[in-house]
């Protein structure tokens, strides 16, 4: 295999080597609990806390309001068991968000349906976008939280935060929004938004994996986490992981500064696949054309499977991914490309790439010129292709 | 997660393709759960002389498809017959447990093939075949369905 390129920046990212750098001390020589009272403990104590402010710098918010977490789906558990404790314990067990959420979120739902919170789950349409007049539709006297997320992970779709943000905050419904794979796409700010909660995951960002944070707007009392130490504010017990805490400060950090970069090198990769890749016959974008992160597209190819196409992609040097069912692990496609209403034959032949600022030109030529042949390849085997070329 | 056996038969099919003047074609599998098999079979004095096939899945159904023809090219009809998921399993040097579903379908779609060809010849198939279960996803909602 000559060639490698990496074009599943959605599903995790490289740790930066400057990153790595600045991790590296707390890693060795730095090794001090962050709680203890001589200087090798106060050292990681600094380090944590100065990383809470770089964490609070790139989102508007902070640093008191910033607690360290796993990754997105700790945060986005906690986000929303808190707010939904919270609503419990005025009589509103109402909650507000939309189909296509990550299962951190929608598994979250579930739990709490069980305890006896009703869920509107708000349609996100063909293009992948929550309805403004839907979502105020849905509103109700006992609506407690909202939880839409920011940018969806398979289709890369944004949705109108800031609008949604202010309803809610009009409304005194807590808000809570899924930016993991919006910090580092486009600007994120807390204040403008008009958000009350947000989850983000350092890994998407050039980050560690397994640190994240929460940001929790001053006033709104977070439940419980993790009994225990004093940790996190008293709300999240536990030795702190100084080294990825400190690597999500310096990656939040680089991210939020390279945003104008990275969308200039990841918008004309994607801009060249679409224009390209999709002149292959029966294939489609998935999601709205523009209201999107720059970096990421989905498409499908009728008549083939997502596994097997990125088996081949694979083989090529290719690292991609599918939301067919044989990649869910299910029977059953991607639940984000069946919310947007594809019909199962179709969201099986789905493909995602998503990019970073490492990747080049270069590599948006090379896969459109591996795709060409390797669908053909497939169509040719596939007797599904057979029928749709028959019946026209 | 795929072992070298089940990457070579789905980088490199054997008998892929189409016979025009088949004996006996079947296919199993559907669009909606993201897998079909269609099998075609010479047949001469009582012996599959040509086996070729479409596969519209993933790498596993490629490969189990690709294999199964393998196993029964060049052996009788009752050979045939006798050919089971498992076997095909085994050749392959195992499949991911969530992918043995392909193995049946494979399985499915020689006896469909098999079905085909008795009828077309004036003989009930299911008596010599059995029923062919089109889907094995029993607990597949999107099967159910329809
Ligand atoms: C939208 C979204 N939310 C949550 C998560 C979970 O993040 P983590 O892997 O850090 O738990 C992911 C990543 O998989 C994601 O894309």
């Amino acid at each position: 295999m000559d060639r490698f390129i990496y074009a599943d920046n959605a599903a995790t990212t490289k740790l930066s080597k400057s990153v790595l750098d600045k991790m590296m001390p707390y890693l060795t020589e730095e090794y001090g609990n962050a709680s203890s009272l001589y200087n090798l403990g106060s050292k990681s104590k600094q380090a944590v806390e100065s990383a809470r402010e770089q964490v609070a710098n790139a989102l508007g918010a902070k640093p008191r309001e910033i607690y360290f977490t796993s990754g997105g789906s700790e945060a986005d558990n906690w986000a929303i068991k808190s707010a939904a404790y919270i609503g419990a314990k005025k009589g509103k067990k109402h909650i507000i968000s939309t189909k296509f959420e990550h299962h951190a979120v929608l598994h979250t739902l579930e739990y709490l349906k069980k305890q006896g919170f009703e869920v509107t789950l708000l349609d996100v349409h063909s293009d992948g976008v929550v309805r403004v007049e839907e979502f105020i539709d849905a509103i109700r006297e006992d609506t407690c939280l909202a939880t839409i997320m920011y940018a969806n992970n398979e289709i890369g779709t944004l949705q109108p935060i800031a609008e949604i943000g202010k309803i809610c905050r009009e409304k005194g419904i807590l808000f809570h929004t899924d930016a993991v794979q919006a910090i580092g796409n486009v600007p994120v700010n807390v204040v403008d938004d008009n958000i009350d909660m947000l989850s983000l995951s350092a890994h998407k960002f050039h980050g560690p994996k397994g640190v994240g944070a929460l940001y929790v707007r001053r006033g709104i009392l977070l439940d419980n986490l993790i009994h225990g130490g004093a940790q996190e504010f008293g709300r999240r017990a536990g030795t702190e992981n100084t080294a990825g805490i400190v690597g999500l400060g310096a990656a939040i950090t680089d991210a939020v500064n390279n945003i104008e970069n990275k969308t200039k090198i990841t918008s004309e990769i994607c801009s060249y696949i679409i224009e390209n890749a999709l002149k292959i016959e029966r294939s489609r974008l998935n999601g709205h054309p523009t209201k999107r992160i720059p970096g990421t597209i989905n498409m499908c190819f009728e008549g083939i499977e997502g596994e097997s196409l990125l088996l081949m992609l694979d083989f090529k040097g290719i690292s991609a991914s599918s939301g067919s069912a044989c990649t869910s692990g299910s029977l059953d496609p991607s639940h984000v490309l069946l919310s947007i209403g594809l019909p199962h034959e179709i969201a099986h032949g789905s493909l995602r790439l998503s990019f970073s600022e490492e990747n080049t030109l270069d590599d948006a030529k090379y896969i459109v010129e591996q795709l060409y042949p390797i669908v053909d390849r497939l169509r040719v085997m596939s007797p599904l292709w057979e029928k749709i070329k028959q019946n026209g | 997660m795929y072992t070298e056996q089940v990457m070579d038969h789905f980088m490199n099919p054997r008998n892929m393709g189409e016979i025009a003047d088949a004996d006996g074609i079947g296919e199993v599998g559907n669009a909606k759960c993201g897998d079909i098999m269609k099998m075609y079979i010479k047949v001469k004095d009582s012996v599959i002389v040509d086996v070729k096939f479409k596969t519209y899945g993933c790498g596993s159904a490629i490969a189990t498809s690709s294999i199964a023809t393998e196993m029964i090219k060049g052996h009788t009809l009752n050979e045939a017959l006798q050919l089971s998921n498992k076997a095909v399993v085994e050749a392959l040097g195992g499949l991911p447990a969530h992918k043995i579903h392909c193995s049946v379908l494979a399985e499915q779609a020689i006896k469909a093939a098999l079905s085909d060809y008795y009828r077309k010849n004036g003989i009930d198939p299911e008596p010599i075949v059995g029923k062919i279960t089109e889907c094995d996803h029993d607990h597949c909602e999107s099967c159910s369905e329809d």
